[in-house]
């Protein structure tokens, strides 16, 4: 295993969820005894559930995955007292584009997360959980496995949790490479050992998830957030962010940047102070051009919008997402025809290829595309491309097909500028062969 | 009764049961919401997206085929926005889809054509090369070419849910997903073809139909199908005095969206080159063709001078002939040859059953009550192998209405992937088994069983009689073979007032007259004695190789009449072609009745059932009824007498029928694709 | 067919972990872990992860067409995988794939003659901040430059 190169912290941060990143062997049970650990679950224990629940709705947690649902309502859907067992998922399949952040939580503090996980099956009388990792984190899930056996070991997980009669076991399954399988309900079929294709909703997996069981799903993040949520208070959580947006979050700074990387900032933070102070700013003293707010799904903002906070409200308020946490800085040297048929080789290769629009939306978007940056544009193409995009938008079986056309439909309006250089450039090289 | 709700839908007020899926309510008004994977009968799937329709007070466009309807709702299904969206999503289908409708085998009848016809996107914006990939065969009889799929996986649905196969899936994922056969580049299955007809394009295509002919160059004939007892309506595709096709695209059989391997493809024994198109008479060189004159003059001869000096004939009919040609020939029999050695090859024992029955009402269930019944047993059968149809109502009752369904037989049957409980016995164990379910059947509130040639005599007395002490309401189906076993039987082709059974007959030394209809006795026996013998059939088989005069006859896709199916159902035969040649059963008993001067009356299928209409009980039908549905029997007619004669199953599988499978092409080709689905159990 | 004793452990394992009836839920795992082992996922593991599981051999064989870390025939010894996904496309990754290429003399999917190297371009997989990335079977490698890639290659091909 190679040694992992991870950024250096900026003072800048509040390291809430990061807090012990960094500590030698943090990793440890022990080192995360040492730092507080497990002391948030004896404090559950001794709670009701409602309480719990009511902690958590008091941090304005919002979910960390991408679609920004608050936490604590999603725990209250779980139907405690259903006679079938309830079953708790960890999403670790983190395959946003810009997204890699689950993996600094899993790599540096997988005893935070057991804890988050205990604490979320005691407010919904879960007593299994299944942390589903993405193929590719391969020594992750080695990691993971072995912070489990650690905590089996000493007496955190299994039939007797910090012996205070809770039982509780936890496993990890490997995903396969799927970006579908983030998808929650995709995710839980690939968790069944089928083929990733989202379910019907309703029933919610809340009432009709794993194998038919109640299940709650969360982010690995979001797990990892509620040990402090109820060591510390939800209240404490909530001010550090804005209204309804509570606490921090791990930011994925990535792109055009002189100091790329993780790190963890309250909601609201402003987006020029994280690009500028936090990762150092655009390297070369070039201008910005545009920023992907939250994972390549979200609409792409121009340079002249990104003068706003970091939080859920504000991102919709300007027709995009916080989503992932995933952020990518462009400066203006960047192709955004190039960077548009990026994104759409993604999405065309990662649809299920379940429903029509998706499958074959991607498809046509990524040929105009292809043939575009081939030097191959027609002038209509530009306005096709919006307008397959809206064909798409809303009407697919799953949210990833709005990821698709959403970046795409953001990217041609803003910046038909781009297209028109394709355009020009190949007139005047028809000029030359003629 | 449900709860109904009001809910407006492009302007109308219409009502509905609460939660009933949007689409059903609107197609049930008359309104059409396009669509491609939904399918009433298989789990919804929400794939194809062109069911989108606005929803008052909802943001986005919904799919009508998985919202329920709620109170108050206000739908519109002819907006622009959704006329746009339907557009849309069509365009997008056809960017991959090659548009080679002119060479297509659906071109005419596909859904995909008719829904751009009416909702446009016939011409595209779409100038990217299209993704291809080459038609692959994956057995005899099914083919698929991948880029006209567009993955609404109805076929997979059929397969899995519909015939509990399971022989296709899903491979890839995107664009490049498709349609794959079990066993990676070929099909180990059914070979059903329910997969090619609830396609909705060309995607899956027959190796029988093929590349030969256009839909519309076809006439379309509705008939019954011959092969086995559960009479399952097939619809035959007719150009030229020829059969192109065999499928249920009318599905108003009560089989209806259902067919076997049999009903879609074994219809080509029909033209074998085998089959009999003159009479033969046996010579000293062997034989030699003579014409039907000469023919029915030489047997009518022959009889007559039989009968003027009181000699010993031997009747023995068969099993898939009509209605009115077992009548017919019961009554030549009795009445012209004076004779009561009548017999056929029987599969079940009706008389017992009957007899046991007798004074019951309400006790003989049809095809329908077994998609309905709370409960169905199946005793000593293999009804997936030998009842295809009983089978699928079984499932689609289980599927549906969450039925129980109980196995008690020798072997592992394919019900036993979704019976409540399965029970193994030692042949003759079969009603002690039934008897060991006696909690499980009493709770499942009201039951139907099917019995095969396992339970006769005592046993099925017996059977019947713990039937009546479960004390819940009871119905039985007594399982026979043929097309028209039951016909046979009710039709009076049985050896009553002390006949000879068909063993009696062929180990008798005295018999001086045999004359066989459409049977094959002599395929694994010996004769005792030298009879004249006459043989009727369609080719020449062990039997007929031994007749004195061998008349070709028609088969049931050849003549017009009725048939009864197990379940007591009769059917209405539609002539769909004629074979050059041959006459139908029916008129060569009228012509040798002609030739011996005797007044059996007039022989054309309609007069004849107006007469069985009057003398056999159950069979009073109007025309009328018999056109439009099948019409249940009601054969309980007090005691029965017992008969003497052996009762045995033929043990035809999914790709054997009697003695006509053998001449089938397309039966003997897929035989060998499959190989043994079952382990070879049974 | 059989495994090695760890595999066969594992899979142990792993048929417990999920409730009872449940074994299909092993399949992605299994088949993973099989990969590792077999090199590749053939009619014959496909055959036998269905037996273990429970489930039709189609059933398996639908999961292994969807998922694009399972291969139907074997990759490298070293599978290199480089991402040109838009946080590495910014950084440079797509240049880094195709110097990767030259230098491997394979194309995406395509395996050298020797059968050490494959080569693959991959879609985001999780170390945006630490672009260009570079996984080379399981192990990550971040800021990757062609130089520094040059020098891992050669590492690995003298570690035989
Ligand atoms: C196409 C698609 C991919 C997704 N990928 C991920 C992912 O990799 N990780 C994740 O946590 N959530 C992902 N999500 C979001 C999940 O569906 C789900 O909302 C989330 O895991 C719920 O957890 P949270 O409430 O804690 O955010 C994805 C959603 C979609 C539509
Ligand atoms: S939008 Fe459709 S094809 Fe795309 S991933 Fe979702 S269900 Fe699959
Ligand atoms: S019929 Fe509704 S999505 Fe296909």
């Amino acid at each position: 295993m190679a040694k992992l190169l991870f950024n250096q912290p900026s003072p800048l941060e509040t390291r809430i969820v990061s807090k012990n990143f960094g500590l030698e062997s943090s990793e440890t049970l022990d080192v995360y005894l040492a730092n507080g650990g497990f002391k948030a679950f004896k404090k559950a224990k001794e709670m009701t559930p409602e309480a719990i629940i009511e902690e958590v709705k008091a941090s304005s947690l919002r979910g960390r995955g991408g679609a920004g649902f608050p936490t604590g309502l999603k725990w209250s859907f779980v139907p405690r007292t259903s006679p079938k067992p309830r079953v708790l998922v960890i999403n670790a399949d983190e395959s946003e584009p810009g997204t890699c952040k689950d993996r600094l939580l899993i790599e540096y503090d997988p005893h935070q997360l057991i804890e988050g996980i205990l604490i979320a099956g005691l407010a919904v009388d879960a007593h299994v959980g299944y942390i589903y990792i993405r193929g590719e984190y391969r020594y992750l899930i080695e990691k993971m496995d072995r912070a489990l056996e650690e905590a089996y070991a000493k007496g955190y997980l299994g039939s007797n949790v910090a012996g205070t009669g809770f039982k509780f076991d936890l496993y990890t399954h490997s995903g396969a490479g799927a970006y579908e399988c983030g998808e929650e309900t995709a995710l839980l079929d690939s968790l069944e050992g089928k083929r990733g294709i989202p379910r019907m909703k309703p029933p919610f997996p809340a009432v009709a998830g794993a194998w038919g069981m109640p299940t709650l799903l969360n982010n690995v993040e979001t797990f990892s957030a509620v040990p402090s949520i109820i060591r510390d208070g939800g209240a404490a959580f909530a001010a550090l962010g804005t209204p309804k947006n509570g606490g921090t979050r791990l930011v994925c700074i990535s792109g055009h940047v002189n100091k790329p990387g993780v790190y963890e900032l309250p909601l609201g933070y402003p987006m020029m102070k994280a690009i500028n102070e936090v990762a150092g700013g655009i390297p070369g003293g070039k201008k910005l051009k545009a920023v992907v707010p939250g994972g390549s799904s979200c609409p792409i903002l121009k340079a002249d919008e990104c003068d706003i906070a970091m939080d859920y409200d504000t991102l919709a308020k300007v027709g995009s997402m916080l989503g992932s946490g995933g952020m990518v800085v462009l400066d203006e040297t960047t192709d955004m025809v190039r960077f548009a048929l990026r994104i759409m080789r993604f999405y065309q290769h990662e649809s299920c290829g379940w429903c029509i629009p998706c499958r074959e939306g991607t498809t046509w978007l990524r040929k105009i595309l292809q043939r575009f940056y081939e030097g191959q544009g027609r002038r209509e193409d530009i306005s096709l491309l919006g307008e397959l995009s809206k064909n798409m938008l809303g009407r697919t079986f799953c949210a990833l097909g709005d990821a698709a056309a959403m970046p795409t439909i953001s990217i041609v309006e803003k910046f038909t500028e781009d297209f028109e250089k394709y355009l020009a450039k190949q007139n005047k090289s028809e000029l030359v062969t003629i | 009764m449900a709860e109904q709700v009001k809910l407006t839908i492009d302007g109308r007020e219409v009502h509905a049961e609460k939660g009933a899926l949007l689409i059903e309510v609107a197609r049930q008004n008359g309104i059409e919401v396009p669509a491609f994977c939904y399918h009433q009968d298989y789990t919804l799937q929400a794939a194809c997206r062109m069911c989108l329709v606005e929803i008052e007070k909802t943001p986005k466009l919904q799919v009508g085929c998985t919202t329920p309807v709620a109170e108050g709702m206000v739908v519109r299904t002819d907006s622009d926005l959704v006329k746009k969206a339907r557009k849309g999503t069509l365009e997008f289908l056809l960017t991959n889809h090659p548009l080679d409708c002119p060479v297509c085998d659906k071109g005419g009848e596909c859904e995909l054509q008719d829904m751009v016809f009416r909702y446009g996107a016939g011409e595209s914006r779409f100038v990217e090369r299209k993704v291809h990939t080459d038609e692959k065969q994956w057995s005899p009889v099914v083919f698929f070419d991948a880029p006209r799929c567009i993955l609404c996986y109805r076929c997979v649905r059929v397969c899995n849910e519909g015939m509990n196969v399971g022989a296709l899936g899903v491979g890839n994922r995107g664009v490049i997903a498709e349609i794959i056969p079990n066993k990676h580049d070929h099909l180990e299955c059914d070979e059903c073809g329910a997969c090619i007809d609830i396609c909705p394009v060309g995607a899956l295509t027959s190796g029988a139909y093929r590349y030969q002919t256009r839909p519309w160059e076809m006439e379309h004939v509705g008939t019954i199908c011959t092969h086995c007892g559960d009479g399952c309506k097939t619809t035959l595709g007719v150009r030229n005095d020829e059969i192109m096709r065999g499928n249920n695209r009318d599905q108003t059989g009560i089989n209806g969206e259902f067919l076997c391997v049999k009903g879609r493809y074994a219809f080509d024994f029909t033209k074998h080159p085998e089959r009999l198109q003159s009479p033969m008479m046996k010579t000293a060189k062997g034989f030699e063709p003579i014409s039907w004159a000469r023919a029915l003059t030489m047997v009518g001869e022959r009889f007559s001078l039989a009968k003027l000096s009181h000699k010993k004939f031997g009747v023995i009919g068969s099993n898939h002939t009509t209605n009115e040609e077992n009548f017919f020939l019961a009554k030549f029999a009795r009445q012209g040859l004076e004779t009561k050695h009548i017999d056929h090859h029987r599969s079940g024992d009706l008389a017992t059953f009957f007899d046991a029955l007798s004074g019951k009402t309400n006790a003989l269930a049809t095809a329908d009550d077994v998609d309905k019944a709370k409960g169905v047993l199946v005793v000593g059968a293999d009804l997936a192998q030998q009842h295809p149809f009983l089978a699928f109502q079984a499932r689609a009752n289980f599927r549906h209405h969450h039925a129980q369904v109980f196995t008690v037989t020798t072997g592992p049957v394919r019900e036993d992937n979704y019976a409540a409980a399965s029970v193994r016995v030692q042949k003759g164990g079969e009603v002690a088994g039934a008897e060991s379910l006696r909690d499980k059947l009493k709770a499942a509130g009201d039951l139907v069983i099917l019995f095969g040639d396992a339970v006769q005599g005592d046993a099925l007395r017996k059977l019947i009689a713990f039937g009546d002490s479960l004390g819940i309401p009871v119905k039985y189906i007594c399982l026979v073979d043929y097309a028209n076993s039951r016909g046979a039987f009710d039709m009076g082709l049985i050896p009553r007032d002390g006949g000879m059974s068909r063993e009696q007959m062929l180990a008798a030394t005295d018999l001086d007259v045999l004359w066989v209809v459409g049977a094959n006795p002599l395929k694994n026996a010996k004769l005792a004695s030298h009879p004249f013998m006459v043989v009727q059939d369609l080719f020449m088989t062990e039997t007929a190789q031994q007749a004195d005069i061998v008349l070709p006859a028609a088969s049931a896709y050849e003549k017009n009449g009725t048939v009864t199916n197990t379940a007591g159902q009769v059917q209405k035969l539609t002539r769909a072609i004629s074979v050059m040649g041959t006459k139908t059963d029916l008129e060569i008993f009228g012509q040798i009745a002609k030739e011996m001067g005797l007044n059996l009356g007039i022989w054309l299928p309609d007069k004849v059932f107006a007469e069985i209409r009057k003398s056999v009980h159950g069979y009073d039908i109007s025309p009328a009824t018999l056109a439009v549905s099948p019409a249940p029997t009601m054969p309980l007619n007090g005691r029965v007498a017992a008969l003497p004669g052996a009762i045995q199953s033929a043990g035809d599988t999914l790709f054997t029928s009697g003695s006509l499978s053998k001449y089938s092409h397309t039966l003997n080709s897929v035989m060998e694709a499959p190989g043994k689905l079952y382990g070879g159990e049974r | 067919m059989t495994f090695s004793p760890e595999l066969e452990k594992r899979f142990t394992a792993l048929l417990t972990r999920y409730p009872e009836g449940r074994t299909r839920s092993a399949v992605i795992p299994m088949l993973m872990y099989a990969q590792d082992e077999t090199g590749a996922i053939t009619g014959e593991v496909i055959e036998e992860v269905a037996r273990r599981c429970k489930v039709t051999p189609l059933q398996v064989d639908e999961v292994v067409g969807y998922y694009s870390m399972l291969h139907r025939k074997p990759m490298g010894k070293f599978h290199v995988q480089v991402c040109t996904n838009i946080s590495c496309l910014l950084v440079g990754g797509e240049e880094l794939y195709n110097h990767a290429s030259k230098t491997l003399g394979i194309g995406h999917k395509q395996v050298t003659a020797d059968g050490q190297f494959s080569l693959e371009e991959v879609e985001c997989m999780g170390a945006c901040s630490w672009a260009p990335a570079v996984e080379i079977n399981y192990d990550f490698h971040h800021h990757v430059t062609p130089e520094k890639l040059d020098e891992l290659i050669r590492g690995l091909r003298k570690s035989q």
